[in-house]
Order: structure tokens, then C-alpha cells, then sequence
């Protein structure tokens, strides 16, 4: 129930109170309510959960998360010595 | 499709497993609140690729599944008279009531419709004048922005013939009753992600405090339940407890405002009955009196049911965490998503389904997936 997935916001129709627009769920197209997300413009990425943009997904937090999963498994395989493991421990890391 | 498959790449999963199993060093249990998170790890085996001294308890986060008996039994009553249509989302209609589910009364003849969306029901409403339109709001914090949307507009629209029966659940005081528990074994939370996207995240810094539990906001998809777990362990290693946000690009500090200012509109909070549970004082909203017009357990007078569980079903026990699924003698035997014992084995959400679809060869080893059909059986509604 608490399920609500990403789509693209394709397209915004300003007429209709409250506000909705239609939205891109990998090739699948829905309306979806945007009030709770008014300032969003089309091509940006929303949360929807059942009809509703609850909000807005941060591209540049979700490619900081990327990378950092990246690093955490970089930093084992080139430093993953117990030195390293240790000072990680000890909140240097 | 874009943050889905970069956040179910398995070359990084396996990474952040590698660091999680670097970190753990004693043996700790994390609660993960949200039946959808319960469903994304049982699906992915996430629990079984952890390191052993990493536990997770599935928690009560499924509406569908704490929704009581008594409400479900109203749910019945109402959309069993004349003139009305009952409206719900999909995985309501198999969850047995005292003597039969919505799915049978659509069979005996009752009008009842599967929407996806409060607003098609809204929909209806305004196309059937003469007829009673009647909502079955459930859900947690998630789902308020939108069912508090439908009768707000309900109200402009001056819409006579729609009504809500609500059956609201939120998540902080639930968190407080599980870590009350005499039996509770949680160290730390996985605390739902979507909650927070409404709410934010303010409601958590009190209670890790006062139970010095590490609280994170973690997302759905596999890489995000890992890195909930991994920065958990963390805490729990490092003696910490605090709120950290692992669900960066969902969850903002403040949540969303304009949701939040609308659910305190039209919602007030209430004591509520969790089914296998029991009441948990505050854990709950009905409408205000402003709203009370559109209260369906006063328009159609059905506030004086009342129920008993059956004893076979142990989903209490398994919505606290004291058990998992298949230590259920009806598991998979003589209750199935066809024949649910109990609600927990309806929705997908609900852990006993989530096993029975996975799990159900060999309770406790990996599993390709049930069939399609029975994906279907219990489809989630979102
Ligand atoms: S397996 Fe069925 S009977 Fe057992 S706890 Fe789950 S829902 Fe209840």
C-alpha cells in the first residue's frame, strides 16, 4: 500500500483544480494529481501513489547515492586491507 | 526504467553487502516497518544474502493487513445494502471478515468497485447522483494526501452522495507500542520511505532517542534496503542512535508541506485498533468534525459492530515480529492467498503472502517466485 513509483512527468494541464498531469510509467501513461507537487515541470520525476505525486525525486541526491555505493565497494576492493578496515571502524572513514 | 534499474544493479548490491558484512561484527536485529519493504526483501532474498548476524523482523507496516476486523465487517455491511457503491482498492476485497470477504458480496450482487485512485471514486460519485458512494480509506501517512484530497473536493464540489470509511494507521506510534513490548528484540528501524516523503522526517528524533534506536529512512528498491541496513549496522556498531536519511532522493527533512497542511485539514488524530494487535492509543485519524458529513460509519450506522479473530491465525504475532510466517501451522496449508486465514496472507504486502509467493518450497531457502497467477492473486495496489 505504501508502493508509489517513480514516472516522468510528460505533460501538465493547468486547467483542472485540483492540478493534474499526465505521467510516464516506463511506457505506461496515467494521470496522476500534482497539487502536492505543484511547482514541478514537465520532464521531472515524481513519486506517485494512487493517482497522486506525493513528490518529487532529486536527481542530483539519487546519482550521489549511486556514487557512493560505488566508492564503498571501490574503497574494499583497492584498500580493503585491515588497516582500512580498522580506521573505518574507529569513524575516520 | 530511470530509478528503478540503477537501484536493482546487482554488481553494486553485492558491493554494499560486502561493506555491510565488513561493519557487522555482533549480531543485531532491525525492524523493517513497510510491507512494501517486506516485499522487496523477501521477493530479492535480501534476508537471506545478509550476513547471519544481520536479522531482519518484518514489521506492521501493511494497512491492508492491520485494518480490524470490525472495520472490514462494516466494509461488508455497507456495501451489502441497496444503492450503494463500495469503492476500495484491489487487495481489500479477499480480507476475510467475520463470514465472508468483499469479493463475495460483489459475487451475492453488492456494487463493489476496485479503483485505483480516491479520485475515481470521487469520479463515480459525481456520475451516480442517485446512488451512495463509499470509499474504503485505508492507509498510512502515505496514503492520507490523497484519501483527505477526495473529500475535501467532495466538500467543494458540494457532492452529497460521497462518504469515506476510514480506517487511517500511522506509523510513530506503532514504532512506540512495538519498542514497548516486553518481548521486543528491535535494535534499530528501517523506517518507511514514502511515509516520510509526506510526513519528513521530524516525528523520529524523539523516539531513537528515547529508545535509543537508530532510525533510517530507507527506500524500496534492493541497493536502497541495503544501504538502510548497512548505515543501521553502523549506527549500532558505533554505539549511535540517530535519524539518518538513506532515501535521499524521495525524503526531504520537511516532507511535503502542502500534503501535510491537507491531511491536518481534514484529519484528526485517533485511537485505533490494529487487527491482531490490538489499540494503540494516538496510532490513528478519522475526519474532524468539519468533515464528519462524509463519515460512512455515520451516514450508514454501523459503529456498533463488533468481532473476535479467529484463534488459528497468529498474524499478530507476525505483524509485531514475534514469528515469522511459516512458523504458522495454517501456512500454506490451510490458508493460502485463495483462502486467507488472515489478512497478512492477502495483500502483497502482508508478510505471509510475501513467503508464501517466494518462500513456500522450502520455508527458509531461496526461491525463483511464485507463478504469474498467483503474483496476480496479490497484486498490490499502488
Ligand atoms: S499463515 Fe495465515 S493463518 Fe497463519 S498467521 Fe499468516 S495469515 Fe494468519
Amino acid at each position: 500500500m505504501c508502493l508509489a513509483v517513480p514516472g516522468k512527468v510528460v505533460s501538465i494541464d493547468d486547467s483542472t483544480d485540483p492540478l493534474t498531469g499526465l505521467i510516464d510509467f516506463g511506457g505506461v501513461q496515467k494521470q496522476a494529481c500534482l497539487e502536492y507537487v505543484s511547482d514541478v515541470k514537465v520532464g521531472e520525476y515524481v513519486i506517485v501513489h494512487v493517482g497522486f505525486a506525493l513528490q518529487r525525486l532529486d536527481e542530483e541526491s539519487a546519482l550521489a547515492s549511486l556514487k557512493l555505493f560505488e566508492e564503498l565497494g571501490l574503497l574494499e576492493e583497492e584498500f580493503g586491507d585491515a588497516w582500512e578496515q580498522a580506521s573505518k571502524e574507529a569513524g575516520t572513514a | 526504467m530511470k530509478y528503478i534499474d540503477e537501484f536493482n544493479d546487482p554488481q553494486l548490491a553485492r558491493r554494499l553487502l560486502d561493506e555491510i558484512r565488513a561493519t557487522a561484527t555482533r549480531p543485531w536485529a532491525l525492524m523493517e516497518v513497510c510491507g512494501g519493504q517486506t516485499h522487496s526483501i523477501i521477493r530479492h532474498g535480501i534476508d537471506q544474502l545478509l550476513p547471519e548476524q544481520v536479522e531482519l523482523i518484518h514489521g506492521p507496516g501493511c494497512p491492508v493487513c492491520v485494518t480490524p476486523l470490525e472495520v472490514i465487517d462494516k466494509a461488508l455491511e455497507i456495501a451489502s445494502r441497496p444503492g450503494v457503491i463500495f469503492c476500495s482498492f484491489g487487495d481489500m476485497l479477499r480480507v476475510p471478515g467475520t463470514d465472508r470477504d468483499l469479493f463475495r458480496v460483489k459475487g451475492e450482487g453488492g456494487d463493489v468497485r476496485v479503483v485505483y485512485s480516491p479520485l475515481d471514486a470521487l469520479e463515480l460519485a459525481r456520475g451516480n447522483p442517485d446512488r451512495e458512494v463509499v470509499f474504503f480509506a485505508i492507509g498510512f501517512e502515505t496514503t492520507a494526501p490523497a484519501n483527505a484530497m477526495a473529500v475535501h473536493q467532495a466538500r467543494r464540489l458540494g457532492l452529497s452522495n460521497f462518504s469515506l470509511l476510514v480506517s487511517h494507521v500511522r506509523v510513530p506510534p506503532a514504532i512506540e507500542a512495538i519498542m514497548t513490548a516486553p518481548e521486543c528484540r528491535v535494535q534499530g528501524f528501517l523506517a518507511a520511505g514514502h511515509v516520510c516523503s509526506v510526513m519528513g522526517m521530524a516525528e523520529y528524533p524523539d523516539l531513537a532517542e528515547r529508545f535509543r534506536v537508530p532510525m533510517v529512512v530507507t527506500g524500496f528498491e534492493p541497493l536502497d534496503i541495503l544501504e538502510g541496513i548497512r548505515r543501521a549496522v553502523r549506527q549500532l556498531e558505533r554505539g549511535e542512535h540517530r535519524v539518518e536519511n538513506a532515501y535521499p532522493r524521495a525524503v526531504r527533512e520537511e516532507g511535503n508541506p502542502a500534503a501535510v497542511r491537507m491531511i491536518e485539514e481534514v484529519f484528526e488524530v485517533t485511537d485505533r485498533n490494529w487487527r491482531g494487535i490490538g489499540p494503540i492509543p494516538a496510532s490513528g485519524w478519522r475526519l474532524t468534525d468539519a468533515f464528519r458529513a462524509y463519515d460512512a460509519e455515520h451516514r450508514f450506522d454501523v459503529s456498533g459492530i463488533r468481532t473476535e479473530e479467529p484463534a488459528e491465525c497468529r498474524a499478530g504475532e507476525v505483524l509485531q515480529g514475534l514469528i515469522k510466517p511459516t512458523e504458522c501451522g495454517a501456512f500454506g496449508t490451510t490458508c493460502t492467498p485463495r483462502t486467507p486465514l488472515g489478512a497478512t496472507m492477502v495483500s502483497s504486502e502482508g508478510a505471509c503472502a510475501a513467503y508464501y509467493l517466494y518462500r513456500r518450497m522450502n520455508a527458509g531457502a531461496p526461491q525463483a517466485g511464485g507463478s504469474a497467477q498467483e503474483q496476480e492473486e496479490v497484486a498490490p495496489v499502488g
